[in-house]
């Protein structure tokens, strides 16, 4: 290894690399302090609703079904109180050419890659991503390498990352699979610089402001069904691209009504970086292990600044268990016939419990589904998970302890939405934001604050 | 011992970052291990064995260093053992429909 490719070294120069393989100099937005100026990053350097809707049907993504749940609706109509129990409706995305919602993310930044003239594209995931990207660069004719974290240190794979690398290498792709680990950044940064590739990151103003469509047509398809507007849609989050773009999508579309919830699976206990840990999970996305860091700090992306800020538009954040999510999977095939997921059913489990809340009349959308397969299926990785050492049991949801146990519901009644207290994450976000400069904040400082974390100048100088 | 050819399709397995070049802050179970690559590719040498150092082309055209691991990698991910809890979550759930007197009910969702 020469000496420029040191850790050290490489990592000092990810600005400068960075810049080159976005084409965005993000400079141009920043204040120079905490606040940047987020709007006009998203209007000046992504592609507005109308472009991305063309660019996606051009390349068959976008405009999937919007699904009732009539016998889940039943079920949870069933177990709810009187008058209670919304209808359930679902996006199925897996119905997008890749298997997921990722490919609208990736035929803007794909689109944009080539516009800019790049032979090729690079993303870091280990999740539907990297086929997303691969898809489409297959399909506009561009090099693309995924980078993955995918073994543990005993060189075993995670089945559900495994069945990634299939797919993108059967799309075309090269795959770069790695231990556990941070420095996938840096062997990024490498590649990204020895290739001269478009860094393809989810973070960017293409990748998030692809997913917009879906946030918009879900608003259409429910006003041209049944006459009203979504009462509540949720997402399954981690990053906070998904989202955010929907949540965005459904303010275009004029529903400002309409409240938007994260969920993720609760993960807590277990370490992102950690090589023991690794293979104790059975998600590998969608979990809180993402979605607690990347909203009280979305900077800490791969790309200067995160065109995904999900506090400034989340309602309301809502755990489950990973035993909840697999019987939920298990609910979907048995009684409407979809075999999807796991990981994209969280926020089908969220939802199932969310609806036993509202009102019949009300309308309650899971704005995703994502294709399933070898590796990925439930039976894939409930096996996988007995056979780390994890215990797989029937019981009660709440005893479960991530990285030992999986708890399946006895009953669908135990399922359970838990309330993630978004206050507190308010002010992890103030705090780092506060953390990230030597200097007081300025008052534009407060007010992007404000913005950052929905709330106002009061709250933010409380949290300080 | 088998011969692999130039232009055979073959996995490589390389460490890039040893425990003492890795990252600062990491758990203590991670620090202690390398960081490890692998990537798929034609072979560039000729009668090579496993084990051996050697170079790769990737689809994208980069040539990549790295020892010789596997030739014509196979994909063995798979749906994995029987998991009878799932089976019996598929019964459960025809119960509860049945219970509730689903099939007769159908036509009034």
């Amino acid at each position: 290894m020469t000496s420029n490719r040191s850790y050290d070294q490489v990592m000092a120069r990810r600005g400068e690399i960075m810049m080159k393989a976005v084409g965005i100099d993000y400079r141009r937005y920043e204040s120079g302090s905490i606040a940047f100026d987020y709007e006009r990053m998203m209007r000046e350097t992504g592609y507005d609703l109308d472009e991305v809707r063309a660019i996606q049907s051009a390349v068959g993504v976008g405009n999937t079904s919007l699904l009732e749940m009539k016998r889940l609706t039943r079920l949870a109509r069933q177990l709810a109180g009187e008058g209670r129990g919304a209808r359930i409706l679902v996006k199925d995305e897996a119905a997008n050419p890749s298997g997921s919602f990722k490919a609208r993310r990736a035929a803007s930044a794909v689109f944009h890659a080539r516009k800019l003239g790049f032979k090729g594209v690079i993303a870091a995931t280990s999740g539907n991503y990297g086929a997303a990207v691969a898809s489409q660069a297959a399909m506009q004719g561009l090099n693309c390498i995924i980078v993955q974290e995918c073994y543990d240190s005993r060189g075993i794979g995670q089945p559900e990352i495994l069945e990634k690398a299939r797919k993108c290498e059967a799309l075309g792709a090269e795959v770069v699979q790695l231990t556990v680990g941070p420095e996938l950044f840096y062997i990024f940064l490498l590649l990204l610089e020895e290739t001269g590739y478009f860094n393809a990151s989810l973070y960017t103003p293409f990748g998030v402001g692809g997913v917009e469509t879906l946030g918009f047509e879900l608003v259409e398809q429910v006003r041209a069904r049944f006459g009203r507007e979504p009462d509540v849609v949720v997402c399954t989050h981690a990053g906070g691209g998904n989202l955010t773009g929907t949540a965005r999508g459904i303010l275009k579309a004029g529903a400002s009504a309409t409240r938007v919830v994260g969920a993720s699976v609760n993960l807590e206990g277990l370490h992102m970086a950690s090589d023991c840990h690794f293979n104790r999970k059975s998600f590998t996305t969608g979990h809180t292990g993402f979605g607690i860091p990347f909203a009280v700090w979305p900077d800490r992306s791969d790309v200067p600044r995160s065109a995904a800020r999900p506090l400034r538009y989340m309602d309301r954040y809502v755990t489950v268990n990973q035993g909840e999510v697999f019987y939920m999977t298990e609910v979907l095939a048995s009684l409407e016939g979809l075999e999807k997921g796991p990981a994209g059913n969280t926020s089908l489990a969220a939802a199932f419990a969310l609806a036993q809340e509202m009102d019949r009349d009300q309308c309650l959308v899971v704005q995703e589904t994502e294709y399933t397969g070898a590796g990925k299926h439930l039976n894939a990785q409930l096996s996988f998970a007995r056979r780390n050492g994890i215990e797989v049991r029937f019981g009660d949801p709440e005893e479960e302890v991530p990285g030992q146990s999986i708890i399946l519901p006895e009953h669908p009644r135990q399922i359970r939405a838990r309330e993630v207290d978004l206050d507190h994450m308010r002010r992890s976000l103030i705090r780092n934001a506060l953390a990230s400069v030597d200097h007081p904040p300025t008052e534009a400082d407060l007010e992007f604050l404000a913005q950052e974390t929905r709330t106002d100048k009061k709250f933010v100088m409380e949290a300080l | 011992m088998q011969t692999i050819k130039k232009g055979d399709w073959v996995r490589i397995h390389r460490v890039v970052l040893t425990p003492d070049q890795r990252a600062a802050k990491l758990p203590e179970e991670t620090r202690q291990v390398p960081l490890e690559m692998w990537v798929t590719g034609t072979l560039r040498e000729d009668n090579a064995a496993i084990g051996d150092d050697v170079s790769i082309t990737t689809v994208t055209g980069r040539v990549v260093e790295g020892r010789l691991e596997t030739v014509h990698p196979a994909y063995n991910h798979s749906f994995g053992a029987f998991v009878p809890e799932l089976q019996a979550i598929r019964g459960e759930l025809r119960d509860l429909m049945e219970e509730g007197g689903w099939h007769d009910l159908e036509s009034k969702l």
